[in-house]
């Protein structure tokens, strides 16, 4: 059995950051891998924007805590915060856990859709993870 | 490390069995965790983990002079203890700074094992050989070191070794008796703050005790939890939280220092230090919310500066943020209120009495 099939899934795009953004309409959904998730293993805090916050394009939108070490988020996206994951202020593990799912972080309004194609397909962020 | 190589204990392929995420420390190879820090912390609270710290060095002082030495070497009072009892004592320089901090165990009046950090092999070693007159011996890679550490700790050894450990009081051990059949010395000491035992077994027969301990019910632990586990329980960690530059009175560690009628290297700026105050106080701080301080991080009081972090975690149990920090005295009372300055942004926090967390004590929580 190949454990990692799935890990990566095609209708995502992807940050060398290990971040990951789903366009949802007009909005986009963000988290981080799989791969990354399990390296930290032990999220304790996610530290988050305001919801109507500005985020640019590849720079940190928030920080993600584990017990050894700090990590920043990166934003994939430039655009404005709409609606952030509340539930990780109670339940910061829901990123290890379900990290495409329950485990979202932010929602953003887009102001240039274009700056996906910028972005890594699922093979490409295969091949960035030594898994392609 | 030796010749540029980490070292490795006779453990390794067990961890790398476990799927364990290793990681250098203190020149060796060690796991950081198996399943999780948060699991593995959670064990060790509710039931029973182990630990491989075969890393940790050991060396025999042996001869009729051992416990006339280490009273000149140790701030703690060698003299104060009895065949199979333990003592905690830092090692001081001339300054009173500390070289390392020990656990000594006394096996007899000219036999004596002491166990120092990793990372401190050479240096203890150097040290004790050039102020002590007995032989010292480099037992690091002779003996295994496991801790079995938990409130389910007795009864997972109970069927692994002949003695009654029921009558044990902390910090006692039992020298030269056997687990899983192997020639083992038991200690009830630990870094934990949980009821628990430290075994010393030859360094080639390791596996069959680690894996009846682990078919015994106890849950492979890592430098990971080991981490969080003592910071909870308020234990510093050499060259983390104090370096040779620290004295034990400005380390909290004044309970160690045993001035009274005795000599030992650095007494005398002890003494001295007691009669003019320390410049700095290691302290214990809880933050607000759930930011962790990490290492660094600056203290302010109303603004002004009042120490750095030296040690800061997510405490699993608690469900605190907590940190050890270098406090200006002024500073370092329990109760004070503090801002901790991470990523730029000001976290308040408080200044409280250690430990945060002991077995039948949660301060904090």
């Amino acid at each position: 059995m190949n454990a990692e099939v799935g890990v990566v899934p095609e209708d995502l795009r992807y940050t060398t950051e290990h971040e990951w953004v789903r366009l949802e309409g007009n909005w986009a959904r963000v988290g981080i891998t799989k791969f990354a998730a399990d390296r930290l293993s032990d999220v304790v805090y996610v530290e988050l924007p305001e919801v109507g916050r500005e985020v640019r394009f590849l720079e940190p939108f928030g920080v993600i805590e584990s017990v050894k070490a700090a990590s920043d988020l990166y934003a994939p996206l430039t655009g404005r915060v709409v609606e952030v994951n509340e539930r990780l202020r109670s339940e910061p593990e829901l990123v290890t856990q379900d990290p495409y799912g329950e485990g979202w972080m932010i929602l953003i309004e887009p102001t240039d859709p274009s700056e996906l194609d910028r972005l890594l397909d699922a093979a490409a962020y295969r091949r960035h993870i030594g898994e392609g | 490390m030796r010749d540029g190589r980490l070292s490795r204990t006779p453990l390794y392929a067990h961890h790398l069995r476990l799927q364990a995420r290793m990681v250098a420390f203190g020149g060796w190879e060690m796991p950081l965790q198996y399943r999780g820090i948060l699991a593995e912390h959670r064990a060790v609270r509710t039931s029973c983990g182990i630990f491989d710290i075969s890393h940790l060095s050991k060396f025999w002082i042996r001869g009729p002079k051992a416990l006339e030495d280490l009273d000149r070497l140790l701030a703690n009072d060698p003299r104060r203890l009895l065949d199979g009892q333990a003592l905690y004592t830092p090692l001081c320089n001339e300054a009173g700074g500390m070289v390392d901090d020990l656990l000594v165990l006394r096996f007899s009046e000219d036999r004596f094992l002491v166990v120092g950090n990793a990372a401190r092999r050479e240096v203890d070693l150097a040290w004790l050989r050039s102020h002590a007159a007995s032989e010292v011996v480099d037992a690091t890679e002779e003996l295994v070191l496991l801790a079995v550490q938990g409130p389910a700790s007795e009864a997972v050894l109970r069927p692994l070794v002949k003695v009654d450990l029921s009558g044990l009081p902390r910090h006692r051990f039992v020298p030269e008796t056997a687990m899983a059949g192997v020639p083992a010395t038991v200690s009830r000491t630990g870094y934990t703050g949980e009821d628990g035992f430290e075994v010393f077994c030859p360094w080639d027969r390791a596996p069959p005790v680690w894996e009846a301990l682990q078919e015994a019910g106890a849950v492979p632990c890592g430098l990971g939890a080991r981490d969080t586990l003592r910071l909870e329980a308020g234990y510093l960690l050499y060259g983390q939280d104090v370096d040779e530059h620290t004295t034990p009175l400005e380390a909290g560690l004044s309970w160690t220092v045993k001035l009274q009628g005795r000599r030992f290297i650095g007494s005398e700026a002890l003494r001295e230090q007691v009669k003019t105050g320390v410049r700095r106080r290691l302290g214990g701080l809880v933050l607000e919310g759930r930011t962790i301080a990490r290492r660094g991080c600056p203290i302010l009081r109303d603004g002004a500066p009042a120490g750095a972090v030296t040690s800061g975690t997510w405490g699993p149990w608690i469900e605190r943020s907590l940190a050890l920090g270098s406090l200006l005295p002024e500073h370092a009372e329990p109760g004070t209120p503090v801002t901790v300055r991470v990523r730029d942004r000001p976290v308040p926090a408080e200044v409280v009495a250690l430990p945060f967390y002991r077995r039948g004590v949660e301060r904090v929580r």
